[in-house]
């Protein structure tokens, strides 16, 4: 019996990446190598954060994990299955939202429902939900033209979190918002992620953002993209004043640091 | 940021009262009612003759009889009937080809360099063509409208679908839809702007080559009525029909406006 031990041992990472390079082949012009042999593992329920300069593979290796873009050299492994294709375990959120134009807030969030093949009352029910979650009460009919930048983010959000996924890839999620609703998305986020425990991989360039929401960051080198170094970030999520303390700032300094180099490489 | 609606007082927005409204549009087709009373003007005047240009008060008189004694409405329905099929096949043909040459890249390969060469070909050209396959009928009009209408309603449906956010796809997948259905569901709303914009092209491509091919090789239609009434020199009735054409045409173009406002009212 023990010849099947490594199987029925529990799957302690959530998502493992192992020596994964890549290379982006441009519609046009040479291909460039966008990731160089990354390894990198998530618990179940992490908050990471991946950080760099622009350029630099991030965004790449979130949509590795998300099965948008196939795994050429290296592997990733999702609850121990490879990744191969793109599924609502993973949930996704993109810096420019990616509502469809053309549906209503509730219609958006209903998508996913209506794929999982569920009734129409839960479909709605779920919806009205998640859309309460978000604090989008009153926009259900409206369309993604009709809202601000931080309530399509929300109206995206609740999209993502209606189907339920364990993981939330996060790209830059708050990038294309003003700094006032940056700040208030971000304690949201922080307040989701402790109350619903999910995995979330967040891509962002900013320090502050990572140091202030993840458990881990993952600070990456200019291109190729390779693990610099992962730093943890053992300060209490919970603190409103948190981005005051003088243990905030230090991590900031520190991570800043690693960056600093690989930011001017970048330019 | 759910108050952010109250934050803004509702500006006035909504259509304007209906007698603004009409207003509105009697002063917008003034120089058009000018034009009409011109055209009767010089002609009542003796400025032009009446050889060159009937009054249009004769023509509308000429119109009504046409009307009345069935001429305009037989050939109006035949005319319609060609238009609507042709154009009808390249919207469906048209779009099904510019979408599959978007999303499939071996379908572009193949169908691209067809539509490049066919685009610039004046479809007047086909003319002769279509009547030697298929005769003097319906057949060849329906033929030549396809032919013409489907290189604007392809390159429209290309251009919007390629137009189509990645990120929008890959949201669509990841929420469980598989590629077939990220077609349905994603690429052809997103590719719906640019293709209802190749349609109004082709619509108003459609009159263009109905009446050419009618006036040309036909023994039916508004085209044919035409061309019989000129060369019969009953002036005033080939006026009246010619008017008929270019409202039909103003007024299809208007409807379909109508109905894209309609169908992309998300896009605000």
């Amino acid at each position: 019996m023990f010849m099947f031990d490594s199987r029925a041992a529990p799957v302690k990472q959530q998502i493992v990446i192992d020596s994964v390079s890549h290379r982006y082949r441009p519609a046009r012009g040479r291909a460039v190598l966008a990731l160089e042999d990354v390894s990198l593992e998530i618990a179940p329920q992490e908050f990471v954060a991946l950080l760099g300069p622009s350029g630099c593979g991030k965004s790449t290796l979130l949509y590795l994990v998300g099965g948008f873009l196939p795994v050429e050299k290296g592997s990733i492994r999702v609850e121990g299955a490879p990744v191969a294709a793109p599924g609502p375990d993973r949930g996704i959120v993109f810096q420019h939202f990616a509502l469809f134009p053309w549906k209503t807030v509730r219609a958006n969030v209903r998508y996913g429902l209506e794929k999982m093949g569920l009734a129409r009352e839960e479909q709605e029910r779920r919806a009205q939900g998640y859309i309460d979650l978000v604090g989008l009460k009153g926009f259900e009919e409206s369309f993604p033209s009709q809202l601000s930048g931080g309530m399509k983010q929300r109206a995206a959000l609740a999209r993502t979190l209606a189907v339920e996924p364990k993981m939330l890839l996060m790209d830059e999620p708050f990038g294309a918002l003003d700094a006032q609703t940056r700040s208030l998305m971000q304690s949201e986020l922080l307040a989701l992620w402790q109350k619903t425990q999910k995995t979330v991989v967040f891509v962002t360039h900013d320090v502050q953002e990572a140091v202030l929401l993840a458990q881990r960051v993952v600070v990456m080198s200019a291109r190729p993209g390779r693990v610099k170094a992962i730093v943890p970030i053992e300060l209490d999520k919970t603190d409103p004043h948190l981005f005051r303390s003088p243990a905030f700032a230090a991590k900031v300094d520190e991570i800043w640091s690693l960056v600093r180099e690989e930011a001017l490489k970048a330019q | 940021m759910t108050e952010s609606g109250k934050e803004h007082p509702a500006v006035e927005t909504g259509p304007p009262p209906a007698r603004g409204r009409l207003v509105g549009t009697f002063l917008k087709y003034s120089p058009l009612l000018l034009l009409a009373l011109l055209w009767e003007g010089v002609v009542q005047l003796g400025l032009v003759s009446r050889d060159l240009l009937p009054s249009l008060s004769e023509v509308l008189k000429a119109a009504w009889n046409l009307a009345r004694e069935g001429d305009l409405w037989q050939n109006g329905l035949s005319s319609a009937y060609r238009g609507a099929a042709g154009l009808a096949l390249a919207i469906v043909v048209g779009g099904s080809l510019g979408i599959a040459m978007a999303w499939w890249r071996p379908v572009d390969a193949f169908m691209g360099p067809l539509v490049e060469a066919l685009y610039p070909l004046p479809k007047s050209a086909l003319i002769p063509v279509t009547v030697l396959w298929l005769g003097f009928g319906d057949g060849s009009k329906i033929l030549l409208i396809f032919l013409g209408c489907m290189i604007p309603v392809t390159i429209g449906a290309y251009n919007g679908a390629r137009s189509c956010e990645q990120a929008l796809v890959w949201s669509a997948r990841s929420l469980g839809a598989s590629r077939l259905r990220v077609l349905r569901d994603v690429v052809v709303p997103s590719a719906l702007p640019e293709l209802l914009n190749g349609i109004r092209t082709a619509l108003a491509l459609t009159f263009v080559l109905l009446v050419s091919s009618e006036l040309i090789v036909s023994r039916s239609g508004l085209g044919y009525l035409i061309g019989f009434l000129g060369e019969g020199g009953i002036y005033d009735a080939m006026f009246a029909v010619v008017l008929v054409v270019a409202f039909m045409g103003f007024f299809a173009d208007r409807l379909y406006q109508l109905f894209v406002r309609r169908v992309l009212a998300w896009r605000e």
